[in-house]
Parts: C-alpha cells; structure tokens; sequence
C-alpha cells in the first residue's frame, strides 16, 4: 500500500497526487512512468511521473479524469492509499546536451511537460514554453512555467486565457521567423503531438514525444502498448515513452488508444446513471 | 495381482457445452475409489522407469503405492519430498511426453493416470490433510529469487526449508507468475496456487509485490543489501509477433495481453475495471497450449466462431493432447495447415479479416520436425475480428541490460549451467528467462536444482 501525503485539485478536472514510495523515488527520472491500481477489482494504468523527491521519498502524479480509474484516484483523500504503484517504468528522457528547447505542453500534459522544462533549465538550457488549453479555468502551472522559462507562450482555445489559438500557430510563427531550437519536445494529446510534429518536420526540427498508450503491466510482458516507429513496432513501456515524433505512426496511435471506447463509455454511463439515482 | 483394466480411469469432466460458457475447472477430479482403482493399475516396477521421466524425479510408484493402500497423507509426503507444487503439477505438466511416457503399462495399453492421481493426492491433502506448518530454523543466511512463477517458488520453498531468509520480488501485483497471468481458472484454479503461495509464505518466506528488479533494484544492489545469492527467475515475458501487415490494428492482441486481462486482471467477471475485448469471430495463430487457452478463454465470453490457426498438421500441434481435446469439444475450429500472411483492416483501424495461405508438409527440418511449406497461389482470407498471437515469447531483458557480467545468449536467454550457476558469482537462474519458453515442470526443476547449488555456494563460501 502507497500512502497519499499530499494532495491538490490544480483544476476542476486535473489533481495532483504526492505519494510515498521511497525506492521508486530514489531511482525515478523525468520521462518514466508508474503503474497504479487503485483497488482489488481495479485496472492498471499508466501515468508519467510528474516529479519526484529522492530525500522525502515521494512521487507525484498529475492526472485528468478521464475513466473510471482516474475518478477513483481523484476520491482518494491524504492518508489514504492507492493498492499499487509500480516504477519507475520506461527509458528516462534525454535532457542533456542542448542549448536551445522548445518546450510544447497540451492541457495535462503539461504536467509531464512542467518537470521536463524545468530538468533542462536547471541544465542551464534556454527554455522556450508553449503551453496550451481548453480555457482559463483548466491553465495549470503557469507561474511554475514561466519561473524556469525564457520565453512563456500561453494559449487557449477560446481566447480567454493568454492568447487565442494552438500551441502550433505559436510555434509555426517561431519556426517562421528564424527561432533555432535543438529540439522540440512535444507533450500532450495524441492530435496535438501529431501536429506538432508535422509544423517541425516542415522546419527539420528535431522532435521529440511522450506516448501514453494502453497498457497492462509496463514491463514488455502484454505488448498492449506497441506503436509503429519508423515503420517498426515498438513497446512504448520499454523502448519509449518518449519517441522522434517524426518517425511515430500518430493515426495508428489515435486508432489503438479508442480500442475500449465503447467499454469505456458503458462504464461513464453506469456510474451516471448510478449518480442520477443518488440525486434523485 | 493388479487392476489389469487395459485404460485408465476416465477423468470425470464438466459437460463441454456448459464448461464452454464458465470459468470453473473443466478437470473435476478423481474420487477416492476412482484414485484407489486407478492406483492399482500400477505395477511397482522395481526399476521405477516413470521417474526418469519426472524433472523432478518424484518417487511415483512410491506414492502411487500408499493411494492404492489408501494412505494419502503419507502420499502427499512422498511427493512433496521432491515436487513443491503438486497440485499444481498434478494439473499442468505434460505428462504424456514424461512420466506416463515411461510407464510399462503404456507399452502395450495407456499408462497409469500418474498426473490425475498426483492431483487427487495434493487436492485431498488440501481438503483433508494436516495444516500443521513446521518452520525451519534460521541458519541466519539472506536469499533474494526474482519472479515468483514456478522457478522461483520452488527455488524460494526449497532453500526455505534449509533454513534460509527468503524474499522473493515479483514484478506484478500478485506472485505465481505465468499459473497467474496465464493459465486460466478452468485449468488451473487460482485458489490453488494462492494455496502453495500461502504455505510458502508459512514458512517464513518474504514476497514483495510491484518490484520490478532492473528497475526500482538492481541485482547489485539487492547484494548491498545483504542477499549472498541471487536466483533469477523472470521467466520469458516478452510476447513474439509475425511482423505481418496490420498487426497493429485494433482487434489484435499478443496471447499474454489477451489471457492477462483474463486471468490476472479477471477482466470476465462483473464489477471488474479491466476491460476485454468481445470478439465475435477470433483467430488463435499457434497450436501450443497458450494458443488453446487464449481460444478457449475467447469461446467462455461468447465468441461465436473461434479458429485456431497453425502452419503444421494435427499432429504436430505442440499443446497436449488432453488440451486439444478439449478445446475441440468446446467448438473450437482447428484451421491447421494454415498460416497468415496480412491482416486486414478497415477505414476505423478495426481487424477485419486475415488473408491466409494454405501450407503442406516438406522436408523435416533440424529439429525433426517437417518444414511447413506455402501451396503457391492457396491465398484465401478468412473473415473475422480477432486476431491472437500465440507463436511464443522470449525473455524480458530488464534484468540483463542492468546488470554488469552476466552472460546471455543470442536470444537474450540467460546463460546457466545444470546447477543454474550464471556468469556472476552468487547469481543463479532457471525457468524460462534460461531456456526460452518451455514448462511449468522444468522451470520447477531449475528452481530446485539452484536452491542446491545456493545452499552449497554460501556455505562454502
């Protein structure tokens, strides 16, 4: 059993989550994952690791409720404990080495893009940081972003919130005008990081992306998670999760993590249907 | 003057048209007259030739002879002497090509029941039997195993009982590795392994779920934390694909995904998270006894046609045969001769059909067996939804890749000697994660083979 020793609502739909697991946060880089189940009939999902502190022994997770598992974890008051939590999973990011990064973060994403951003800062490289969401009840972050980085874009859909747009009209704009990066690293839904990709191809900029498929165990064991890269087939879970953009097969990615949609939607609409009759 | 009933005693069997659409164990067990009438078709070779057909060498016409006297504790004892997980073997091992492979009765008619007899015996002790847990005394020595599927559980009892301190780190939320993740219920019931995990557990042995060793440990480290010796036992987890055109399509599972969500995720029964894919007309690609069981699981949640598909001939299927029996009673569709070449899909990225081509036997190639070769111009696709690899797995490399000086072949199996010694000094390993996929009984076998050679390594050192 992992302890919950911290706990925060960042939006209506987004939670942090500090759990003490010391030796996975001895050993915990920026770019891995962990699996959680919540409870004896739960499921296994995976979740990148959104920070870790080695002295107090605890991971943090920042998650979107999205199915029934993230419900149940976000029910998890401080105290209480998540059944399991295995990592850190996954090939660690590479930050080093770079002068000049692009930073792109898509709603909860930037959760995992926060700690990557701010890994390559205190490397001492350049930060530039496009953040992008629905709207400005769901920005989360922002101050954090904008203290390890030297350019801050934020956009939302509807304008309410920093500027009106996509995070790729911003880094189109930058590519444009002649902005030089090392390296995109693009994290967030599916379609966004499709897209990112196909603005930076256009530059021949090299990208980098944080998959989150489906999966069951996280160790190479189901092969749930695989992805076609360059042609070849990957296991995110252990060749991944981050990958060159450029090489991944997004619509075939889109097309896998829709695999149980309609299991998914029957589960929404029975626990709808359960909280209608509490209401009523 | 023994039972001379040239067959053995039938196994009394659910009905394959209910077992078909239940999880409950198809196999329903000897009764005690059954087992006793059975027992007496043994002849009590002197030479004892079943035995060497046991990896395990169990002393089977000794046990064999106290079912027959009626005494099935001191039967039970005469198993557990060497086997550690008899209800399980009893079950599982393939004992046609073993032990009943060696019996005299079956020169002439069939052999001794010697698998359904070791089941009765382990299941009546657990029925019946003494509970009382002898603890052995510590000899004040840390062991680690890593894996708790059949390797490391008989490593983990065996060196137990020498007085060891034992841990054992599993890398998945629950010990008994592939009798949990991958045989299902109706062939081997849960509560049976939990059983044996339960015992162990009595004698004093550690298990530590959720550890993934290669990645929150190292096994350098698990030696700084005091282990002296190291037995590795992480099975081959890693699921082979074909590599064909559309196996990433929705629709298209490895086995280990497939039975996974069946069995240790439980994904079949209601009030569970796990979801499973329901199937209306399923492909098994593979004739071993994974490929039985992924289309067999597939048929108990309603799949209305389930293939399986294999490139050889009836004969050559790889699964035991009681296995293939089975499934055939279930209405399982054996498509041998067969072999895919595309997977085909729609607009939405859903399988929907496989394009195969019909295959005959050549040449017999290294290993003895003949060569499946393509009938040019036989392509036909066949119309389904499904599609489950089953062509077999190779070792996880997360230990391998993070520990220094330990040898591996070119498949990434670890290299072991008889006793399981590895490259490293301390290390052992045995199962699967050595010899590729192979049984539940040889990995036992190497579990217990290192548990010697541990004991011997620290107390020489």
């Amino acid at each position: 059993m992992f302890k919950i020793v911290e706990r925060e609502e960042l939006n209506p739909t987004v939670t942090k989550l500090v759990i003490e697991a010391p030796l996975i946060a001895k050993k915990a880089n920026p770019g891995q994952f962990i699996i959680v189940r919540t409870h004896e009939l739960g499921e296994r999902i995976p979740l990148t690791i959104a920070d870790y502190d080695r002295e107090k022994g605890t991971i943090t997770i920042i998650f979107q409720i999205v199915g029934k598992t993230t419900r149940l974890l976000n029910e998890l008051k401080v105290n209480e404990c998540v059944l399991d939590f295995v990592g850190p999973l996954g090939v660690a990011s590479h930050i080093t080495g770079m002068k000049r990064v692009c930073v792109v973060g898509g709603g909860v994403g930037c959760a995992i893009a926060y700690p990557t951003a701010k890994g390559l800062h205190d490397n001492g490289v350049e930060v530039t940081t496009i953040a992008g969401f629905r709207n400005k009840d769901l920005v989360i972050l922002e101050d954090e972003f904008k203290a390890v980085s030297t350019n801050f874009h934020l956009m939302s859909d509807d304008g309410s919130a920093g500027t009106k747009g996509l995070v790729t009209n911003v880094l189109e704009d930058l590519l444009s005008n002649g902005e030089q990066f090392d390296e995109v690293i693009a994290i967030g839904p599916l379609v966004m990081m499709k897209f990112v990709c196909m603005v930076t191809k256009k530059y021949n900029v090299k990208t980098v992306v944080s998959m989150n498929p489906i999966m069951i165990d996280g160790t190479g064991m189901c092969g749930g998670c695989r992805l076609s890269v360059g042609g070849k087939t990957k296991f995110a879970c252990v060749d991944g999760p981050d990958f060159d953009g450029h090489l991944v097969d997004f619509d075939e990615a889109m097309s896998r993590s829709r695999q149980y949609a309609d299991f998914e939607q029957h589960e929404r609409e029975d626990n709808c249907n359960l909280l209608h009759k509490e209401v009523a | 003057m023994p039972n001379m009933n040239p067959k053995k005693m039938d196994m009394p069997l659910q009905d394959p048209n209910v077992r078909n659409k239940n999880f409950d164990e198809v196999a329903l067990g000897y009764t005690l007259e059954q087992a006793m009438e059975e027992a007496d078709r043994c002849l009590q070779c002197k030479h004892k030739p079943c035995m060497n057909g046991c990896p395990v060498a169990v002393d089977i016409p000794g046990f064999i002879g106290k079912v027959k006297d009626g005494d099935m504790e001191a039967a039970y004892k005469i198993i557990k002497e060497t086997s550690s997980l008899p209800a399980v073997c009893g079950r599982v091992c393939p004992q046609e090509s073993q032990c009943e492979e060696k019996c005299v009765r079956g020169i002439k008619h069939e052999s001794v029941g010697i698998g359904r007899l070791e089941r009765f015996v382990a299941d009546y002790h657990i029925a019946n039997g003494s509970t009382d847990v002898v603890i052995p005394t510590s000899n004040g020595h840390k062991v680690a195993i890593v894996g708790a599927g059949p390797a490391g559980l008989t490593c983990a009892g065996d060196i137990a009982n020498k007085g060891y301190d034992v841990t054992i780190f599993e890398a998945l939320h629950k010990a008994g590795g592939v009798l949990v993740y991958g045989i299902p219920e109706f062939r081997l019931p849960k509560a049976i392994v939990q059983k044996e995990i339960d015992g162990l557990k009595a004698i004093g042995v550690k298990v530590e779920t959720n550890m993934v060793i290669g990645k929150v440990l190292e096994i350098d480290e698990l030696f700084e934390m005091g282990y002296e010796s190291i037995f590795i036992g992480s099975g081959a987890g890693l699921p082979n694909f074909m590599n064909l055109e559309g196996e990433n399509l929705k629709g298209v599972f490895s086995a280990n995904e497939y039975l996974t969500r069946f069995n240790l995720m439980k994904a079949y029964e209601t009030g569970v998270d796990t979801p499973i894919f329901k199937a209306k007309r399923a492909a098994i690609i593979g004739g071993g006894n994974v490929a039985m069981d992924a289309a067999r699981c597939a048929k108990r949640v309603g799949c209305e046609e389930v293939y399986i598909v294999y490139r050889r001939g009836m004969d050559e299927l790889p699964a035991r045969r009681e296995e293939v029996e089975h499934a055939e009673e279930e209405g399982i569709i054996f498509k041998t001769l067969t072999n895919p070449v595309r997977i085909l899909g729609d607009e939405n990225g859903n399988c929907i059909g496989m394009e195969c081509v019909e295959m005959e036997l050549g040449e017999a190639d290294d290993s003895g067996r003949r060569r499946p070769v393509i009938k040019e111009g036989s392509n036909f696709v066949m119309d389904i939804d499904c599609m489950i690899m089953s062509i077999g797995t190779s070792p996880n490399p997360l230990i391998l890749s993070t520990t220094d000086g330990l040898d591996a072949n070119k498949w990434g199996c670890l290299i072991a000697d008889e006793d399981g010694k590895t490259s490293r000094e301390g290390v052992y390993a045995g199962g699967d994660a050595v010899t590729g996929a192979a049984t539940v009984i040889l990995a036992m076998g190497a579990g217990k083979d290192a548990a010697k050679a541990m004991d011997e390594y620290i107390q020489s050192k």
